[in-house]
Formats: C-alpha cells, structure tokens, sequence
C-alpha cells in the first residue's frame, strides 16, 4: 500500500450487450499487496466484470487502467499476459493428468531440438512441486500424480500457484470457496493471504461474507450492476454487509426466519409457494 | 526451509514402486485383454495354425484398417470429441482416388494429393461446424457421414456413371503400390524361416503412424493440449490454448487417416466402391475404448488403442481358426467392451487413489 497507484483500476466502467445494461459505471481500485471482496448475490454482474477485467469483455464505455496507463484487453490472453489472472471455481486443473502436466498446460517447458521437442517431466513436476509447496501445500510432494486424487481446496490453491509462478500480478478469484468445505476453505483463505503478503493485487469474489471479511481490505457490494457500496475493513459489519447485498432487505431476519423454521421442521427449509410463518 | 521442501520434492524416486509404477500405467488394462485374448485364441485355434505367419497376417491385416483410424479418433475422444463421418471418408477417398487416376487418368501422386486435399476438407468442415455451433460432434459428424455418403454416391454416379471403379496397377506407380497396397514377405535366406508373410503395406503404415502419435501424444507439448482440452474446455481455454483451432485439427487428421486408409485399400484391391462403412465406425469406437479411452475425454494412451485395436481385431479374425461359430465373434466383442470398460474404471481409480492414499 506504500505506492500509491493501483495496479488495476476501472473507471466508469459500462458494460451494455445489445439493448441490456449489464454494468453501470463501475469505478474500482486495487492496490499491491490489497484483497478487494466483490460481494454480490447472483446476477449481480459479478461474472460480467471479471469477465471484463480478463479480457473475454471489452468495457462499452469507461477504461480500465493498469499501473496507471488506460489498457484495452482485445482477447483473454492478452489480458494474461499483462499479469492478469483468473482462477474460477473449479478451474485451472484437470482432473486426469498428473500435477506436473496440469500446472504447464499451454506453457509446457520442452528439452530437444526443432521438431524434436519433448515435454520436459522432470522439470515440469519440480517447478509445480516447489510452486505448491510455497505457498504451504506440503501435502503434494509428487508430479507425477493425478489432480483428480487432490481435495478441492488444493485443486484450487494449485491453480492460484499456478497463475502466481506465471506472473500473475492481479489475482481475480471466481468464488473459490464457493464448492468447498469449512477446512478446505480455511485452506485456500489462507492461500490468498500468502498471494496478497507476496505483493499481489487480489479480487476475490464471493458471496460468504464471512470468507470475505476472513481475508478482504476493501469490499465493493455489487447489485443490479452498479456498485452499491465500497468502504474498508472494519468500517461495516458482516450483518450490514449481508444486507446489502441482499438489496437492503433484513437478511439476517431472514435467515433467522428460515433457521427457525427448519429447526421445527426436521431440517426442512420453508416451501417456496406460502411465506413463512 | 524452502531449500529443504525442494530437494524433498525433486528427489523422491522411489525404489522398488516401479513394478507397482507399471500397473498404473492406463495402457495395462488394455495390454492384459490382449494378452489374455491372444491366449485364448492359441489354445483354441492351436489345431488351426493361429500361430502360423498367415494368420498373424490376417488379423494384422484386419487390424490396420481399423487401426490407422483408431489412433486419431482416439485423439478426438481424448479431447472429448467423437468423429463417426469416417464410414463414409473411406469410401470417399476411393472414390475420389479411383475417379482422378484411374478414371480421368492423373498422376496417382495427384491423386492423392487431391484425396488428401478432399479429406482435410471434410474434416474442417467437421472441426468448424463442432466449434461454431457448440453442437455434439456425434450429431455433427452423424449429419456429414450422411453428407459425404450422399455426394459420393451422387458424384460417382455423376461423373463415371458408376459406383464401382477400377484402379489398375498401370495406372500407379510401382514405389506407391509398393509403399500403399502390397503384400510384404519376409524371409531370412533362401530357405530360412518366415518372419512375415502375406503383410499389407498398412500393417507398415499403422505401425509407423502409432510411434508417430505415441510421440505426438505423450512427449510433445500439443499432446498435453489435447488432455487439457478433454480435462476441462475452458480451463484450457483460459490456459492459452487454441482449443479451436486444435480441435478443427484432430477433426482434419481423423479424416485424413480414413482417406489414407481408403487410398490403401484402392491401390491394393484395384477398386473402389461407394458402400458406407457402417461396421467400421463401430469398430473404431470399439478399439479406442478397449484401449481404455476414456468416452468422456481427458484420459488414454496410444499405446491403449494400439493394443485394443489389435484385440479386436483378433477376436474377428481369430475366430476362423477355431471350432466356434464365426458368429459368436460379435458375442465375444461384446462381452469383451463390457469388461474392458469395467476393467478400465477399476484401472483409473487405482491411478486416482494412489495419489491420495499412502504418503502423508
């Protein structure tokens, strides 16, 4: 937080497909070593930004601005090169190829000459291995085996290992929490505290507000494709928090409506049809 | 502590594991239903010479056919796709070989040439219209096999007023038939034993593409693409990986193996016909998925669909030298996938399992 330029800003950003506005004037800022929390219920436009800031989108108006220069991102991979990364829910690895050739895929290492170029395996297992276990992963010690034998949490956390050892200088996190459980996400928190210390800039979206406040600086509430709210650690609750994403409605009131129910019902959450009691 | 993880991490060979290292190879399942097929057939076809070079020619022989397509369909399901216009590429490569060289008269190395030209085309076809329209391939390609059979028939009857064709072999070029449709004979000296006989050049051909592929498809980078690209489309997708333009290639490469095939089997017989090959579609899938091809991509090894295709192919021709019914041979197949994909699932959760299980 020492430079004071963030290393990927938006200004204004809109974002219309055809008729439809999907994004209205998003401004964001994201410093080194900072963890921005996008919170935002489904279809909040979530997707459509994280798609915007990696390329897949070109923003209909406004700019987004790396280490201060106005940048426009034409493909996905452009956007990577320039030290952008994304990791989504389940992404980044496959299931049924060992650690050392997932971690390289589309950047395989080779050794030989000319058309002759072998996939190096040996090297490839090292990097990855070591890559891993940087980050506190010391579970994986073989590159040999398959991603499919890993459990969730270090599925992912090879996955941001992996966007790390390329280069990646901002971090975009597509719910990584989201299909895990309460260890596994510990795990991968912890994974994103690691990535932050090392100095890189973190948008990590979510809708657990707890996970969030768990690693977050900064916290944007996205609704209906505008920013709703943008305020520091510890000036909001996790209550007020959830509320806004739930567009001002008393979600804790909510929940403890439907826990209520539950607890007299065996478990069951209350029928969509009727309101409940 | 940094230091101390790596040296850790690099330098765990494991001594004495590589007999258990051998069982997790993918292409175990695969080799041990050859091995225990080819018993079988020893056994049963002892009194009949199945161990005689002729008979190791015939299902050798069967197997190229087969075998040549195998290996790139295989590609195709490894990266989650299927390919099934090749029932009619192959007897679209003979016509279109038989029509330039032996109808219209051209250089059979034009002919060729143009065949392969054709053939990359329906296989771009193939590849765009599966990356464009997000459609499965199985309808995509189930909607060009019909294509191609039509237009075949059509243009055959069209151009030469006639679905069987002639290919003489005046009207190639000797180093061609000797390099596409011959029989190959080896024997050590004068009256020395046998090595082969009665081997046709594809034998030669599938063997040669099958190290070819083995290369491209486990110790090339493009290969891990294709495993990336079956594992997950948009992980490889944000991977950096040209999954369209690679898949639009696997598509051109399974049609051009068919052409070849086709073109093989032109210059060997002398003649061409329009007939589909329905069987032939089902025989490829056969083989790549005994080869412990995973159907839903991601997983499979050349050297699988290299011994599942020599599997099947023992079963169909095998049964000949036995006292069973020729019919039963479909029975054996079947029973015979059935097994081999059981088998494989059991095969690939070892392979997961082991990753989790033991060193903690």
């Amino acid at each position: 937080m020492s430079d004071r330029t963030p290393v990927i800003e938006l200004r204004k950003v809109d974002k219309s497909f055809g008729p439809i506005d999907v994004l209205h004037e998003i401004s964001l800022k994201v410093h080194k070593g900072e963890v921005l929390c996008l919170l935002g219920d489904n279809g909040a436009g979530k997707s459509t930004l994280i798609k915007t800031l990696a390329g897949v989108h070109q923003p209909t108006r406004g700019e987004i601005l790396l280490d201060g220069k106005p940048v426009t991102f034409t493909r996905p991979k452009q956007a990577q090169e320039s030290g952008i990364a994304t990791v989504h829910q389940f992404g980044g690895t496959f299931p049924l190829m060992t650690i050392g050739r997932s971690f390289f895929a589309g950047v395989e290492p080779t050794k030989g000459f000319g058309p002759f170029k072998v996939f190096d395996r040996k090297k490839a297992n090292a990097i990855a291995v070591e890559a891993v276990q940087n980050f506190g992963i010391t579970r994986i010690d073989d590159g040999d085996r398959l991603v499919g034998g890993l459990s969730g949490g270090e599925r992912q956390s090879l996955a941001i290992a992996r966007a790390v050892h390329f280069g990646a200088r901002v971090l975009i996190l597509d719910e990584p929490t989201a299909a895990l459980g309460v260890k596994q996400a510990a795990h991968v928190l912890r994974i994103v505290n690691e990535a932050k210390r090392r100095g890189l800039a973190v948008i990590f979206i979510t809708h657990q507000v707890m996970h969030a406040m768990a690693v977050g600086d900064h916290f944007a509430v996205l609704i209906r494709g505008a920013i709703a709210a943008d305020f520091r650690k510890g000036e909001k609750t996790r209550e007020e928090i959830t509320d806004l994403m739930a567009g001002g409605q008393n979600m804790a009131d909510l929940e403890a409506e439907i826990e209520g129910y539950m607890e007299t019902h065996e478990g069951h959450p209350p029928p969509i049809a009727q309101p409940a009691e | 502590m940094t230091e101390a993880t790596t040296t850790t991490a690099t330098t765990s060979g494991r001594p004495g594991l590589d007999v258990l290292g051998l069982f997790r190879r993918p292409e175990i399942g695969a080799f041990a239903g050859l091995v225990l097929v080819f018993c079988f057939f020893t056994y049963f076809g002892w009194d009949r010479n199945f161990l005689s070079p002729l008979a190791a020619a015939s299902w050798l022989n069967f197997a190229s056919t087969i075998g040549i397509i195998a290996i790139p369909i295989g590609f195709l399901m490894i990266a989650g796709e299927l390919d099934i216009s090749v029932g009619a590429m192959v007897p679209a490569a003979k016509i279109i070989l038989a029509t330039a060289t032996g109808f219209y008269g051209l250089d059979i190395w034009l002919g060729i040439l143009i065949t392969f030209s054709l053939a990359a085309l329906v296989g771009w076809i193939n590849g765009m219209l599966v990356v464009r329209t997000q459609v499965p391939s199985l309808i995509v390609t189930l909607a060009t096999l019909f294509s191609v059979a039509g237009l075949t028939l059509f243009l055959s009857l069209y151009l030469t007023d006639t679905t069987q064709l002639a290919l003489r072999d005046d009207d190639t070029r000797p180093v061609v038939e000797w390099l596409m449709g011959s029989y190959h004979t080896l024997q050590l000296g004068e009256n020395g034993p046998t090595i082969w006989r009665g081997i046709q050049s594809s034998v030669f051909i599938w063997i040669a593409m099958a190290v070819a592929c083995y290369y491209f498809l486990h110790h090339s980078p493009w290969g891990n693409w294709i495993f990336a690209l079956g594992g997950d489309q948009e992980s490889a997708r944000n991977a950096g990986i040209p999954i369209n333009r690679l898949k639009i290639g696997l598509f051109m490469l399974t049609a051009m193996a068919a052409a070849l095939t086709g073109m093989c089997e032109t210059i060997l017989s002398n003649s061409a016909s329009t007939t589909t090959q329905f069987t032939l579609i089902f025989n490829t899938i056969i083989a790549v998925v005994v080869g412990g091809v995973l159907l839903t991509g991601g997983f499979g090894t050349v050297a699988g669909i290299f011994f599942g295709t020599a599997t099947l192919a023992i079963v169909q021709q095998g049964i000949n030298y036995t006292q069973f019914d020729r019919n039963l041979s479909n029975l054996i197949i079947g029973i015979m996938l059935l097994i081999a994909v059981l088998m494989n699932d059991t095969f690939r959760k070892m392979a997961t399992n082991w990753s989790t299980g033991k060193k903690k």
